[in-house]
């Protein structure tokens, strides 16, 4: 949606990243999209010619990445680099090409702009580079802006700074934003909508403040309950998700979560559940769901996490095997369950 | 032994003597033509057995430093590190290395940390072989034993590094350290480089470890909320400083210093309702180069409350007991509140 703030949450290889990749045409070879659409503004994006899609990426849809150092060049000025995303797409004027670069990095907050823009990539602090890209980023006033992992290789003080601005931009701008991170807390301060992703696809997704209130998903739901929380007043022990994310290229049957979830039932490893409502605007993949499991399986006070622990649900034997394979190297998450 | 005596154990050990005591240590890096680095700029503090010291501070600020001195993994510029007794600033060679049994580590990057020639086994055994304590049969019960206590399959002994995850090699690494039995293990950012959902398996066993081991932990990491967790007590470091010390429970709530207001004011908190409502208490300009830190308090260049030059620019605050067992550096703590 216009102006909307955007999350796709997950874990390191869940595909978030390719998936905003995607949007922009930006897979690398040898990988590509093999089906489905990206409609912008009802254009396909993935049926667009190279050329078109070219014209698209950087004026309409601009992205911004987690290592400012590395996605800088570092023999050009920035200046250069803030003015060369504008004369590639003729949206802003030659003659005013100049005099938006400062303001834009004025704008991003960076002191002293004029003089900045003068000085090469290594010249700026961490927090200064994240800031000209986001310039650079903003540079032809783009209708959505993807932010990759923005803040994850910045201190937590530089962090909240560029995060207060990605809020004030897309206030004051009207930008949309799609923010990718694995980071719960930055997506509650920043997003109103939120996708959470896991092995590849998309387990649960809706507002913001629902999903975190009742997540569905037992993925959403243990992830919230894994990571200490700076204002909580008793010190109670982390609910860990035991066991691994799933290996890609040999995805278990059935639900990608079942290996490691509390919750799972047998059909768990057969079918894989489709994104189904499960609240007004809230849909979740998941043929349990948190609002079953709470009632039949006592979810509010289990401890033990191990899958399986709570609905007591192991793998089918001829599974077993495959189900556990790397896992098989831990021995914490070889599930053994009571009265099975 | 029940984990509940046990628990009882490590809280009637958190009155005896200090394991650990820093007194005034100092480390400064040359830096060529530039100058001296002053990484570590004159710490003290003290470590009770079985308690968890969580060290924060943003990138820079001395903290890994302060834990390779502890270790002496690095000489000290001046100060001592007394261990058990033993002041290590005065040992070397052979003495040191004896001491250092007590004293383990674990690194923050599971893929470097490992040899990724040698099998689990003979990573874990090293330390063992080392000291000359193990032989033979008993070198591979040992290693098998301390798979176990981490949770991974004790029969992996053979395989090597990289037939692991990130978190199964923490865990190695976890193994690696408990071999000898120490007393002290410096955490140095234990699970910074792992996925979230696999954070929390590694602070849970660490917490089990301590409880099965009496183990005293310092626990340096970026991530506040993290160290708060895992820790009894909290130190918080600026420029090379501990500006501010306080029991990790209150923290949250009140603090004694304005840095680590601004530190904990920056964290997200996972709650859309409390982290929409919450102040970002935004700190001017960046940190300043430890190569020349900012005269009297380092962090007055940056402070909302900071009364320039005097006191604040020109005289350096102590570490002062502000209220009891919390200790800040500040001229105005009592202003804090008011930030």
């Amino acid at each position: 949606m216009p102006g909307e703030t955007l999350a796709i949450v997950g874990e390191s290889g869940c595909g978030k990243s390719v998936t905003a990749l995607s949007v922009l045409g930006l897979v690398q070879r040898p990988g590509r999209i093999v089906g489905g659409k990206i409609l912008f503004r009802d254009i396909d994006l993935v049926s667009l010619p190279a050329e078109e899609l070219r014209e698209i990426r950087g004026r309409d849809i601009a992205m911004i990445f987690q290592d400012p150092l590395s996605s800088l060049n570092p023999v050009l000025k920035v200046g250069f680099q803030i003015n060369e995303a504008m004369r590639a797409h003729d949206k802003i004027p030659r003659d005013q090409v100049a005099a938006r670069s400062i303001d834009l990095l004025t704008q991003v907050r960076v002191p002293d702009a004029a003089r900045r823009l003068n000085d090469y990539p290594h010249q700026f602090s961490g927090g200064m580079r994240q800031r000209a890209m986001i310039a650079m980023g903003l540079a032809n006033k783009p209708e959505i802006l993807i932010a990759d992992e923005p803040t994850t290789a910045l201190d937590v003080t530089v962090q909240a700074q560029i995060l207060e601005l990605l809020r004030d931009l897309n206030e004051a701008t009207g930008t949309s934003i799609i923010l990718i991170t694995h980071n719960l807390g930055v997506v509650a301060g920043l997003c109103k909508r939120v996708v959470v992703m896991y092995a590849g696809e998309i387990v649960e997704q809706g507002p913001v403040e629902q999903i975190f209130e009742s997540p569905q998903h037992p993925y959403t739901w243990s992830l919230l309950r894994s990571i200490p929380r700076i204002d909580a007043d008793r010190k109670e022990r982390l609910r860990s998700i035991e066991g691994l994310p799933p290996d890609l290229i040999q995805l278990p049957p059935g639900c990608e979560f079942s290996p490691r979830c509390p919750f799972r039932i047998e059909r768990c490893f057969s079918d894989d559940p489709e994104l189904e409502q499960v609240a007004p605007d809230q849909e979740a993949a998941c043929w349990v769901t948190m609002k079953r499991a709470y009632a039949e399986m006592g979810a509010a006070n289990i401890l033990d996490t191990r899958p399986g622990a709570a609905s007591g649900v192991r793998p089918p034997k001829e599974l077993a095997a495959k189900v556990v394979d790397r896992r098989t190297l831990d021995a914490t998450s070889v599930p053994e369950v009571a009265g099975q | 032994m029940s984990s509940a005596s046990l628990a009882a154990d490590s809280k009637s050990l958190v009155t005896q003597e200090p394991l650990l005591r820093v007194v005034d240590v100092v480390k400064h890096f040359r830096a060529g033509v530039a100058g001296t680095v002053k990484a570590v700029d004159g710490v003290s503090f003290d470590i009770r057995p079985g308690e968890t010291v969580g060290l924060v501070g943003e990138s820079g600020c001395g903290k890994s430093t302060l834990g390779r001195l502890v270790t002496q993994l690095i000489p000290a510029t001046s100060g001592r590190v007394i261990f058990d007794g033993v002041d290590l600033t005065k040992l070397g060679g052979e003495k040191l290395r004896q001491q250092r049994k007590q004293l383990q580590m674990i690194f923050q990057d599971p893929y470097a940390s490992l040899d990724p020639r040698m099998t689990v086994g003979d990573i874990i055994a090293e330390p063992l072989v080392n000291f000359g304590l193990v032989s033979g049969r008993q070198k591979d019960a040992r290693v098998q034993e301390l798979l176990r206590v981490v949770g991974l399959n004790p029969y992996f002994n053979n395989r090597y590094p990289h037939e692991f995850s990130g978190g199964q090699r923490q865990r190695i690494g976890i193994a690696r350290a408990l071999a000898l039995n120490p007393k002290l293990i410096v955490c140095d950012e234990p699970v910074s480089a792992l996925d979230v959902s696999i954070q929390a398996q590694i602070i849970n066993l660490l917490e089990d470890l301590q409880r099965e081991f009496s183990l005293t932990y310092i626990f340096i990491a970026h991530d506040l909320s993290v160290v708060r967790h895992i820790s009894n007590r909290v130190m918080v470091m600026y420029l090379g400083k501990i500006v501010e010390v306080s029991p990790s429970e209150a923290l949250y709530h009140s603090q004694e210093h304005p840095y680590t207001k601004a530190l904990l004011s920056s964290i997200p908190v996972a709650n859309p309702r409390i982290q929409t409502l919450r102040r970002l208490i935004e700190l001017s300009g960046e940190i300043p180069s430890p190569l020349n830190p900012p005269s009297g308090c380092h962090f007055h260049t940056r402070c909302p409350i900071a009364k320039v030059p005097t006191p604040c620019a020109d005289t350096e605050p102590p570490l002062e007991e502000k209220a009891p067992d919390r200790f800040a550096a500040c001229h105005f703590s009592e202003k804090v509140r008011t930030v």
